[in-house]
């Protein structure tokens, strides 16, 4: 079996800050993280590898700096790394990332064999559209199910995979024909932490750069900024909302703490019924 | 367990590591060196100034792509009380040379680059990966390590201890004793972003140039420790830091004196309007000469702020690192290219070119010094600062008096505070520690 797991370099966003004055998002030196979505869906495609046998490709495209990402995925236990990096996909909204993705699949399917599954997280936390999963699936004809928290069963034989997909008011088992596109969403599984073969094997593994060209694209015009339709016109930080912090001070010859907790169950009555109950417990 | 064996496995990615890494390395050795922070750097604290020579030493073009901040063309020295200080400064264009001598670097930056030059060396580097036991056969040799990662032992004919100053490591092993609170000092550090151009001109500088403040007195509150300022391109680093003993024992904490350090009359100015972006702490070895412990033994050696290697009086350390880390490289490659093993017989060699170098001379030099000053902080960190800024304020201040009463009147007041024999006692001391 072989699954293509798609991840993507992003901005930490804990530590992303907003220009006071100019109002722009500040990248620079920012660190980077694997999106993590796309990390529950490299594990659970590891662990699809782990029972079923095969091996497990992860691809991003990205600047080359991206491969301290991949190479993160391989220290996770990825058995092969694709980095598609090259100046015509900068710029790229998400109609150009996923021809490029979609490209380069097949051509990981020509040279390393054809995919049974593609994994890719739901969104990312920088972009966050959602868009690309959908779009690969679309230009590779592959049946796609999105939103998927866990995969349930897996038969070889029959060919079929079996996935729970969280939607509005409950949970969908649904059972798929291979090849498909997964798109996962905050998973019930955690990245393993990776062995210490991994991590040397990590170290020295050789990861597959590909320029546009090298990972057979043709019409140059559907790369990059050429080919992306969309168009940021802004960018900005919306102003925080003005609710006013109350402001409390301990009263003449009293306690604060005790001022605060009277203010909190003045506005929370049942909470104080609940502890009081809570504490008799005790 | 893991099959394959190394000559050498290096434990930490600071300056030390890197040094042994990338010697070991280049001269051909197969090497892993095994970090536990994401990457050389991420856990790495310091002012930070680079000593070019000792850097030159180990990559002597590095001035070509290290990121570097500026290069120093002054230092002061400040002695401080409440709300003044007396300074000493120097500045000279000479500084302004091709190849300048002193730099002030980000260590997060600068590490990240010097461990890409490792890997370009040929070694291993696996970062994320806490070393968490030595292996020892039965006869106390040292083989390899265990991780936290799964997947057992790795071997190699040596270990190359350079896991920074708390070293637990060695202790674990019982190759050394944990640092008495007395031999390290606790140093909290914070950067302060601001324009460029409002750092070059608050600091009088062009270009590149860089000024370094050192400062001691009453800021540390009686306690053994200095404040710091570094000017770097965007942003200043302001530290302080002092024994952990005397935190110990005085109960104060150290965000508190560094709030004060940077309320102060002479420091605030220079930080007004900055942005904190980073807020740090960290341990420097102080013990000095008489802390060093023992260096090498059965397939291990020592290296940097693990084996105290420090020169707390003119605040060197990470060239002592990367120096001892160098020389230890050379060491296990003699002792490998003789087709010899890796004992401690053989390895004392590390130790017979540390005693000839710069390190063990200079540390050597000051072996009564981190005593003397201890226990004498009282009155090198307040007593004295105190007199001095007196003294210079009655020198300065006109008033009607005459000269000479004034000059009295200072001379009595270093008396009274430190009587004659006190005062006597202490340039004595001090003399014979310097000397
Ligand atoms: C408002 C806005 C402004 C932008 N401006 C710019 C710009 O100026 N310049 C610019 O270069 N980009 C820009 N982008 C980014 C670019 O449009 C997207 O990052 C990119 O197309 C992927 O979309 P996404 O991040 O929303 O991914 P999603 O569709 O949310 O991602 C879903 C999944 O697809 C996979 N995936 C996505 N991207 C990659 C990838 N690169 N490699 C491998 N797998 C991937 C991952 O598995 C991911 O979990 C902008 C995006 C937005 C929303
Ligand atoms: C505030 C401050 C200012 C300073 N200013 C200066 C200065 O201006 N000039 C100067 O020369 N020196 C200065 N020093 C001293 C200097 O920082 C140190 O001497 C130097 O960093 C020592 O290098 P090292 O490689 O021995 O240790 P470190 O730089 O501490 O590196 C040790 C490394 O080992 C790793 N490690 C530890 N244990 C393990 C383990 N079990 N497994 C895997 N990895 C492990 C750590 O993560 C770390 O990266 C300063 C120090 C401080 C704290």
């Amino acid at each position: 079996m072989h699954i293509v797991v798609c991840i993507k370099q992003v901005p930490d966003s804990a530590q992303i800050r907003v220009h006071p004055v100019t109002n722009t998002i500040m990248r620079q030196g920012v660190p980077t993280i694997i999106n993590p979505y796309d990390l529950f869906a490299l594990e659970e495609a590891m662990r699809l590898r782990d029972k079923f046998g095969g091996e497990v490709t992860v691809l991003t495209m990205g600047p080359p700096s991206a491969e301290d990402s991949l190479r993160k995925a391989l220290t996770y236990g990825a058995d092969r790394a694709v980095l598609l990096t090259d100046r015509f996909f900068a710029g790229s909204d998400t109609l150009a990332t996923s021809f490029a993705l979609a490209t380069a699949i097949t051509k990981i399917g020509e040279t390393y064999g054809v995919p049974d599954l593609v994994f890719t997280g739901k969104q990312t936390i920088d972009g966050d559209t959602a868009q690309v999963g959908p779009g690969i699936a679309k230009r590779l004809g592959l049946i796609q199910v999105t939103y998927v928290a866990k995969v349930a069963d897996f038969d070889p034989a029959a060919r079929t995979i079996t996935l729970e997909r969280r939607a509005e008011g409950g949970t969908q088992v649904l059972k798929s024909k291979l090849p498909c596109l997964v798109a996962m969403l905050e998973a019930t599984n955690e990245i393993r932490r990776g062995s210490m073969e991994n991590a040397l094997r990590a170290a020295r593994a050789e990861v597959v750069k590909w320029s546009a060209k090298d990972a057979g694209v043709q019409d140059m015009s559907k790369c990059g900024l050429k080919g992306s339709p969309t168009i940021v016109k802004r960018v900005f930080a919306p102003s925080a909302r003005a609710e006013k912090a109350k402001f409390i001070e301990a009263p003449e010859g009293g306690n604060l703490a005790d001022a605060l907790i009277a203010e909190v169950f003045a506005r929370q009555p049942n909470l104080e019924a609940d502890l009081t109950a809570l504490a008799r417990g005790f | 367990m893991i099959d394959e064996k190394f000559d050498a496995i290096v434990v930490g990615a600071g300056m030390a590591g890197n040094a042994a890494a990338y010697t070991m390395a280049k001269r051909g050795l197969k090497v892993l060196q095994l970090e536990r922070g994401e990457y050389s750097g991420s856990k790495n604290v310091q002012g930070a100034i680079l000593y070019a020579d000792m850097m030159e030493k180990i990559i002597p073009d590095f001035r070509e792509d290290a990121p570097l901040e500026r290069h120093l063309i002054e230092q002061r020295f400040w002695m401080m009380t409440d709300n003044s200080h007396t300074g000493l400064q120097y500045r000279s264009d000479e500084f302004n040379e091709e190849s300048p001598n002193r730099y002030t670097i980000i260590r997060a930056q600068f590490d990240k680059w010097f461990s890409s030059k490792v890997r370009e060396a040929g070694a291993l580097v696996v970062c994320e990966t806490t070393v968490t036991e030595l292996v020892q056969d039965a006869y106390g040799k040292v083989i390899g390590v265990k991780t936290d990662r799964g997947g057992g032992q790795i071997h190699a004919d040596v270990v190359v201890l350079a896991e920074g100053v708390t070293g637990l490591l060695g202790t674990r092993a019982g190759l050394r004793k944990i640092p008495k609170p007395t031999e390290v000092a606790l140093a909290v550090k914070e950067m302060h972003f601001l324009p460029q151009e409002v750092i070059e001109q608050r600091f009088n500088l062009k270009g590149n140039e860089g000024v370094v403040i050192e400062a001691a007195g009453t800021i540390s509150k009686g306690m053994t420790g200095m404040g710091f300022i570094y000017t770097n391109r965007e942003c200043i680093s302001v530290g302080l830091g002092c024994l952990v003993s005397d935190f110990q024992s005085t109960g104060v904490s150290p965000y508190q004196l560094l709030e004060k350090f940077k309320s102060h009359p002479s420091v605030a100015p220079l930080l007004e309007g900055s942005e904190v972006k980073e807020y740090a702490a960290h341990l420097i070895p102080e013990g000095g000469y008489k802390a060093i412990p023992q260096l090498y033994g059965d397939g291990w050696v020592v290296v940097g702020d693990a084996a105290q290697l420090n020169n707390a009086i003119h605040r060197e350390g990470s060239n002592l690192a990367m120096t001892s880390g160098r020389i230890a490289a050379e060491a296990v490659f003699q002792v490998k290219s003789r087709k010899d093993p890796m004992t401690a017989q053989n390895l004392s060699l590390y130790k017979k070119m540390l005693d000839d170098s710069f390190i063990m001379k200079d540390l050597k030099k000051y072996k009564d010094m981190p005593k003397l000053l201890h226990i004498q902080s009282q009155n090198f960190f307040l007593t004295y600062p105190q007199l001095v800024n007196k003294a210079m304020e009655n020198y300065l201040r006109v008033d009607g008096t005459p000269k000479k009463e004034k000059q009295k009147l200072t001379m009595k007041s270093f008396v009274s505070a430190r009587s004659w024999a006190g005062l006597f006692g202490d340039a004595f001391r001090l003399a014979r520690a310097w000397r």
